[in-house]
């Protein structure tokens, strides 16, 4: 094979070691691009494909940035770039100019050196399905080097259609965002029948390593829904839990399942105002219900 | 000012304490040691520093007596006949600690707790349950045990071993240890990924997080660096002192290089050019008058102080002269490389970022090493009479000076950076080096990922490893375990049992151990 038919993948991130995402100590690669608009998410520059307009060079405060003309995104300078997230800040579409593309052998090279302290690699995003022939190789070469991988996704896209990510994977993180429909579109801008529909397919395969619910009360004001029932305005948390759990109970699977108490830091502004952040005892008395429920291990983190 | 009365009035002391430090006061008025006066002014600079082990030693340093002799043969001296079972061992254990001497009056080794034990349990059907785990009566004992040694022993620098074999002893020990909230005893687990199974380590990782211990010890390395000295098997004493079993080391003097750079140097100026003359002249000083003293202090324990002579640990077989070492110690690498590389703060070629100022530290030990490993100190037998070297931790009353080889606490690296350049630092420390590292308290659901770094740390070369999650109460210090709610108490008037807390106190105050960057 020629080096220019290796997949190459635009890459948002890469995070030499983490604890929080999956077992043991693992890489991070964070691909760019996603197809939900979730209103709590984390690292909304992660989003959208650069359009190379180049509103974002002026904002760099450290002359990390320079205009690669005929609207190709900017070059970055790794070396200068003082991780400060003007950029990112500076951005209207909600992308980022520090996305690289990289192909496998590079991506993986760059973590060669900290392969003594690696259990696997997390391939996040973004939304990691959305680059699925980049991603089942980076699987592959990975798992070749010692390093197996687990997806982690937001569940848009039907696995099973990817017979090679499923070959490939050691196994699967799924957000469940919400279990009614309209309340997962209001959250997400997406619909959910794919992500149950993932969610059931992957837990009958016993494929699924851990599956995440992040708990979050509508924002603005009382009666948001802060006892987590199905009141009117709140979000139906105990639903969603309750139902997520059944599902992974029935199925067997010995998934973890997280919730996450819902934290505004990193949030847009305009969509955290939209959100508030359930009390702790809330988050425990879901655990429980999970629990109850069958799910086999559950974490509130 | 009577600092006898001053110690008797002091009501922040205990009855111990208050014993240990006139006996100290006494040994004051002696000095038998002979000091050049060179040597003394590097002691009054504080280059060069004994670490409170007194003007005229009457016991060695670190004392670590071979338990398994003592359990096979009991002591004619204590009338201890040899354990026929857990219970009885338990006892004997207890029975001889007391009477191990050391510098702050409480024994710095009580032994590898698992492999001293487990025999008993193993050949007692009663012990061990159908589940392989120890039987509740047996377990109660383990616990008992472990309870006891924190009330008999209550200092920080009383350590024991575990591993690297994975033993029903060593596993209760865990469970007990986790959520019982003690500093003592400080713990190792002797790790060996091709011998301790993972389970077993993680377990160690997971108590490691809530109570600070047990550290991590590079067990392959170790093993072999002793017996390639003539002194296998070795343990972990004190804070991560490796030692030989059956003996351990008369003295530690340590050379502080913070204190030296400050001293010796004229100005901050360009390193590279300036190196060479530094290594050979003040640093090579240094390191010579640092040896001296450590050769005087071996003579007179060997030769006047009587300890062998008298002792039954010697006259019954249980500690032996040829297996007494002595230790090198240093700290301070970081702010001389610093200065020598003329590094400013928040420069990138601070020590620890992987610039000049490492490649100068590297240089440094390098230099230091041969220097030691080419000496020899008279009437020494122990690895032909060659000094050990031992990156110290540090005592309370440094300020500015960081432990050993450690990047100073403010400006740890990202974990995996700090990792991969403190491997290679550790090598030349056969006598210990360690790194510690706090963690979110979120690691705790996780224990795999430590065990993973730790893997990677010692394949790299890395020879010990400690770590908490940040919220615990016991927080190891740079070394040491305190608990903060204790430092607390003393901060309050009140007096704690444990003489460490002292010291925590001021290191907390004076080292800013509670800013160590916590790792995500
Ligand atoms: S990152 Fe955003 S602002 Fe910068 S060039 Fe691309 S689209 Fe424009
Ligand atoms: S994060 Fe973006 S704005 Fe900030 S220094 Fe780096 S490239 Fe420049």
């Amino acid at each position: 094979m020629s080096a220019a038919a290796e997949p190459v993948g635009l890459v948002a991130r890469i995070l030499p070691f983490s604890a929080v995402d999956g077992p043991g100590n693992r890489a991070v690669v964070f691909l760019q691009g996603c197809d939900f608009d979730c209103s709590y998410c984390h690292n909304p520059e992660t989003r959208a494909a650069c359009s190379g307009c180049g509103a974002c060079l002026a904002a760099c405060p450290a002359g990390a940035l320079a205009d690669s003309g005929a609207g190709l995104p900017p070059r970055w300078d790794q070396a200068r770039c003082r991780d400060c997230g003007a950029c990112a800040a500076a951005c209207a579409l909600g992308s980022s100019p520090r996305a690289r593309r990289l192909s496998v052998g590079e991506l993986l090279g760059e973590i060669e050196r900290y392969r003594p302290f690696l259990r696997g690699i997390t391939v996040s995003g973004g939304e990691c399905t959305l680059q699925p022939d980049f991603l089942a190789a980076l699987l592959e070469a990975s798992r070749a080097r010692g390093l197996p991988g687990l997806v982690d996704t937001n569940g848009g896209s039907p696995l099973a259609a990817r017979p090679r990510i499923l070959a490939a994977a050691e196994g699967f993180m799924l957000d469940v965002k919400a279990w009614d429909p309209a309340e997962h579109r209001a959250l997400t801008g997406a619909d959910n029948a794919p992500v149950l529909e993932n969610l059931r397919f992957l837990a009958g395969r016993g494929a699924l390593f851990e599956v995440r619910t992040v708990l979050a009360l509508r924002g603005g004001g009382p009666g948001g829904g802060e006892t987590g029932g199905a009141q009117e305005g709140a979000f139906d948390l105990e639903g969603t839990v309750r139902e997520t759990a059944r599902v992974l109970a029935r199925a067997g699977s010995r998934a973890r399942y997280r919730l996450i108490r819902y934290r505004p830091y990193g949030v847009r502004a305009a969509r955290a105002a939209t959100l508030a952040e359930p009390d702790p005892a809330l988050a425990e008395r879901l655990a429980e219900l999970a629990r109850r429920e069958g799910a086999a291990e559950v974490f509130v983190s | 000012m009577d600092p006898v009365l001053d110690t008797i009035r002091d009501t922040t002391l205990t009855y111990r304490q208050k014993v240990s430090a006139l006996a100290r006061l006494g040994e004051e008025r002696s000095a038998p040691l002979r000091i050049s006066p060179a040597l003394q002014a590097l002691r009054d600079a504080g280059i060069v520093c004994d670490l409170n082990e007194g003007p005229a030693p009457y016991r060695p340093r670190y004392i670590l007596p071979d338990y398994a002799a003592y359990l096979r043969r009991g002591s004619a001296f204590l009338r201890v006949e040899p354990p026929k079972d857990l219970l009885e061992a338990i006892f004997a254990l207890l029975g001889i600690y007391r009477h191990v001497p050391s510098i702050t009056g409480y024994p710095v080794w009580i032994g590898d707790l698992d492999a001293l034990l487990e025999p008993f349990v193993e050949a007692d059907p009663a012990a061990l349950g159908p589940d392989g785990e120890l039987s509740p009566s047996a377990d109660k004992a383990v616990r008992l045990f472990m309870e006891q040694i924190d009330r008999d022993n209550p200092d920080s620098f009383c350590h024991a071993d575990l591993g690297p074999r994975s033993t029903a002893v060593g596993r209760a020990i865990l469970r007990h240890q986790r959520g019982a909230g003690r500093a003592v005893p400080n713990l190792s687990l002797r790790y060996d990924p091709a011998v301790t199974p993972d389970a077993f380590a993680e377990a160690a990782a997971a108590c490691a997080l809530e109570t600070a211990k047990p550290s991590f010890a590079n067990h392959p390395r170790f093993e072999a660096e002793f017996a390639a000295l003539g002194l296998a098997p070795y343990a972990i004493a004190s804070c991560y002192n490796g030692l030989p079993i059956g003996g351990g080391s008369l003295t530690l003097v340590r050379l502080n290089l913070a204190r030296l750079a400050g001293r010796a140097l004229p100005a901050p100026t360009g390193a590279a050019a300036d190196l060479g003359a530094f290594l050979a002249g003040p640093l090579a000083e240094a390191v010579a008058a640092t040896l001296a003293y450590i050769d005087e202090r071996c003579r007179f324990l060997l030769g006047e102080s009587g300890f062998f002579a008298s002792s039954f640990l010697a006259s019954e077989g249980l500690v032996s002269r040829s297996r007494f070492t002595a230790m090198f110690g240093l700290v301070g690498l970081a702010e001389l490389a610093n200065a020598l590389a003329g590094a400013a703060p928040g420069s990138a070629d601070r020590f620890g970022r992987g610039g000049a100022a490492d490649e100068i530290g590297q240089r440094v030990l390098a230099g230091i090493d041969r220097l030691v490993a080419a000496h020899r100190v008279p009437g020494l037998e122990a690895a032909g009479g060659r000094a050990l070297l031992h990156a110290q931790v540090g005592i309370d009353s440094d300020s500015g000076v960081s432990p050993g080889c450690r990047v100073p606490i403010g400006e740890e690296p990202p974990l995996h950076e700090q990792l991969l350049r403190s491997a290679p630092l550790h090598a030349p420390f056969v006598a210990g080096a360690g790194d510690v590292f706090a963690f979110e308290p979120t690691a705790k659901s996780n224990p795999g990922q430590i065990v993973d770094a730790v893997k990677g740390f010692f394949a790299s070369g890395g020879r010990y490893f400690s770590c908490y999650a940040a919220d615990s109460d016991v927080v190891r210090v740079t070394g040491y375990l305190v608990k903060r709610s204790e430092v607390e108490k003393l901060r309050r008037g009140e007096a704690v049992a444990n003489g460490a807390t002292v010291l925590g106190k001021g290191a907390f105050d004076n080292l800013r151990v509670l800013d160590r960057a916590v790792r995500k």
